[in-house]
């Protein structure tokens, strides 16, 4: 246990301040009312679904949970089900395959349905582009609020997008 | 040295970096290369397909072996009509899944196999439907409906089934994984992939040869220099050309760094998928440090798109490397503090050690190779076996470990990251002066290149061919992946539920890599 507690206090806290949100990158006039934020109490549950990404966008929204982002403690938590979820966080172009698993979790999902495309990909299809095995990006699938461009997108993007797409100008 | 002895080869040695001779079989000698390889201690590496009818010659059906002298591909023409060519799943259990992807993509069948399920397929495409046919239908309209996917039901008092996915609770790839099991305990684990298949391999028709390396390096965005390096080996190897000295070491450098990144990744997860949640905190962010080092001196966090045939986009000055050297001691010192901690954790070593355990011998049954066969005593590492400018100058120490379990793959990744900081400071020490790019020459048509390169969760291959104007005419990306999913499967038969994630941790293959 003491190795443990002298590495914790001489890494110390690591984490760094949280971007502002960016209006140039909302793609759906929300519907919301009031600020989620204030609305959820500060909470955000977030479903992440990986629809056909080459694992890259995965990476990066990993890093998010890092210490340096330390996007729990922002009040922002991954949840297993999409029951449970506020928003979906979508990578890849979707591909055909996980068209419908995309469709399934989003109805899945109660209201507001908050949806950040992630990546190039998400955004629309990217290098995969639309094709016989996919949709060519989440917006052809499932409403999208906030696409997130990026390959991949640096997780201080994909931070920006979650917040874009939960506040209100 | 004559790869495959008693076939008769004609093989032609291939020009580039990979140590590939190609040889045209008829189905006879096809049919019997696999036992010749499997007796001389060979393993099946990759198989694909390629539609040459408009070129008047049927189909072809390619197997590339891995054997003593390198990488022997065999090249078998299929006759249009016929459209089979002899299966060698009976020999290379791992080869079954690349045969039904063949069916599913060209509509050549595997002959002699008793699985015919689909297996990229799932239902966006019809069954005589072959998007690899250079006359698929790309732009036809085509309905989504559930497929129904015969999984092999085990049957007996108190066995039932759980079905995960394809969307898993965490931040992961999808894929399903249905589950037999009595209590706790594992009988069976069948997985179904393909869930992000996107087509690559059509899709590289769309690219010309300058500019693949792109697409190659998002075949598994984890290993994105290893596929871009293997894309590049097979582009420079049919183009005829090889990359300046210092571009090859600067390859090496990325690749390392790559290696470093996931080790140090998987490391923090594993840890933590064990209830140490210090592990996570810890490697999450020495990675972090890590990546953003890499977006400093190579413009890109995960060194995508920063290998290109010719060379590499990019360059280390005397400043970056400086940096990287301090990095690597500093990273070497706080690796060594964690890994003390794992060493000593008993809470942690009960779950490691004899989880997952993939004994010496299923491992070589299998054919599992890369990180996880290193941890099942199987000895494999290009880097070592056959190692392609910079590494015989290197002289890479080979990681491996007996125990085949959990701990045993925790174990390598150690001693690789450490072996890995090493070549890092080494390259750095040595990085010879120069260019870091050539000029690309015009391609021959039908001119063909393969690259087989070492990354971090096993040798990744590619195969290549020119087409007119310098475009693709088909490219071929494999990752190990293949290979070592079905040896999950085997690895946790007897363990229970719940050391199901930290087994399929401990192995961290890619979905997309597979299913590409």
């Amino acid at each position: 246990m003491i190795p443990i507690i002298r590495q914790v206090l001489r890494t110390g806290i690591v984490s760094e301040p949280t971007p502002e949100a960016r209006e140039e990158w909302r793609v759906r006039s929300s519907q919301i009312q009031g600020d989620i934020l204030r609305l959820l109490g500060r909470a955000l549950v977030i479903r992440q679904v990986d629809a056909g990404s080459c694992n890259g966008c995965e990476l990066e929204i990993h890093a998010l949970n890092n210490p340096y982002y330390n996007i729990e403690g922002l009040g922002i938590r991954f949840a297993a089900s999409p029951r449970h979820a506020d928003m979906l966080l979508v990578t890849g172009p979707v591909s055909r395959n996980m068209e419908r698993a995309l469709r399934i979790a989003y109805e899945a999902m109660p209201d507001p349905k908050l949806v950040v495309a992630v990546g190039d990909c998400g955004r629309d299809g990217g290098l995969f582009g639309e094709s016989y095995a996919t949709c060519g990006g989440v917006a052809k699938v499932i409403p999208v609020d906030v696409a997130v461009p990026g390959c991949p997108p640096p997780p201080l993007d994909i931070l920006t997008g979650i917040l874009t797409a939960i506040s209100r100008r | 040295m004559t790869a495959l002895p008693g076939l008769n080869l004609d093989a032609r040695a291939m020009a580039g970096a990979a140590p590939v001779s190609l040889a045209r079989v008829d189905r006879s000698q096809w049919a019997r290369a696999p036992r010749i390889a499997r007796e001389g201690g060979g393993r099946i590496v990759a198989l694909w397909g390629t539609d040459n009818r408009d070129r008047g010659q049927g189909f072809a059906v390619y197997a590339a072996y891995a054997v003593a002298s390198g990488l022997v591909v065999l090249e078998l023409p299929v006759d249009e009509q016929a459209a089979s060519y002899p299966g060698i799943g009976e020999t290379f259990l791992g080869a079954i899944r690349m045969q039904r992807t063949v069916r599913d993509l060209l509509g050549l069948v595997a002959t002699g196999e008793s699985d015919t399920r689909p297996w990229l397929r799932h239902a966006a495409w019809g069954p005589e439907e072959f998007p690899l046919r250079r006359d698929f239908d790309e732009r036809a309209q085509r309905e989504i409906v559930q497929d129904d996917y015969p999984f092999v039901r085990v049957e007996g008092d108190g066995v039932h089934e759980i079905p995960v996915g394809p969307i898993h609770a965490g931040i992961i790839e999808p894929g399903h994984f249905r589950f037999s099991v009595v209590g706790e305990k594992v009988l069976r684990l069948e997985a179904r992939l393909g869930y992000t298949h996107k087509g690559i391999d059509r899709r590289f028709a769309d690219h010309d040869i300058a500019s693949g390396h792109r697409l190659a390096g998002r075949v598994s965005g984890d290993s994105t220099v290893a596929f871009a390096w293997a894309y590049a080996q097979a582009a420079e190897a049919l183009l005829g050309i090889e990359p300046p000295p210092r571009a090859a070491w600067l390859r090496a450098l990325m690749l390392e760094r790559e290696r470093i990144a996931n080790h140090l990744g998987d490391l923090g997860a594993l840890g933590n998928d064990a209830g140490l949640a210090f592990a996570l905190s810890q490697f999450m962010r020495l990675k972090e440090d890590w990546v953003r080092t890499n977006q400093e001196v190579f413009g890109h966090r995960f060194l995508m798109d920063r290998v290109l045939p010719g060379g590499v986009d990019g360059d280390v000055g005397d400043a970056a490397r400086d940096r990287m050297l301090r990095e690597a001691d500093a990273i070497e010192s706080e690796v060594g503090v964690i890994h003390k901690v794992f060493d000593e954790h008993s809470g942690l070593q009960d779950r490691f050690i004899t989880a997952g355990r993939v004994t010496p011998e299923l491992a070589r049954t299998l054919g599992l190779v890369g990180l996880a066969g290193r941890g099942s005593a199987q000895p494999f590492d290009l880097r070592c076996d056959f190692p392609c400018s910079p590494y015989g100058e290197l002289g890479v120490r080979k990681v491996v470990h007996a125990n085949g379990d959990v701990a045993a793959r925790v174990k390598v990744r150690f001693d690789e990251v450490v072996e890995s900081l090493r070549l890092v400071r080494e390259i750095l020490a040595r990085l010879p002066a120069g260019s870091t790019r050539v000029a690309l020459p015009d391609a021959q048509p039908n001119a063909m290149g393969f690259g087989w390169v070492e990354g971090w969760r096993g040798d990744v291959f590619f195969a290549l061919e020119a087409g007119e104007g310098n475009r693709i005419r088909r490219g071929h990306a494999h990752d190990p992946s293949w290979q070592a999913w079905p040896v999950v499967e085997h690895a946790v038969i007897g363990n229970i539920v719940p050391d199901f994630p930290l087994i399929n941790k401990s192995f961290n293959l890619s979905y997309s890599g597979e299913d590409c």
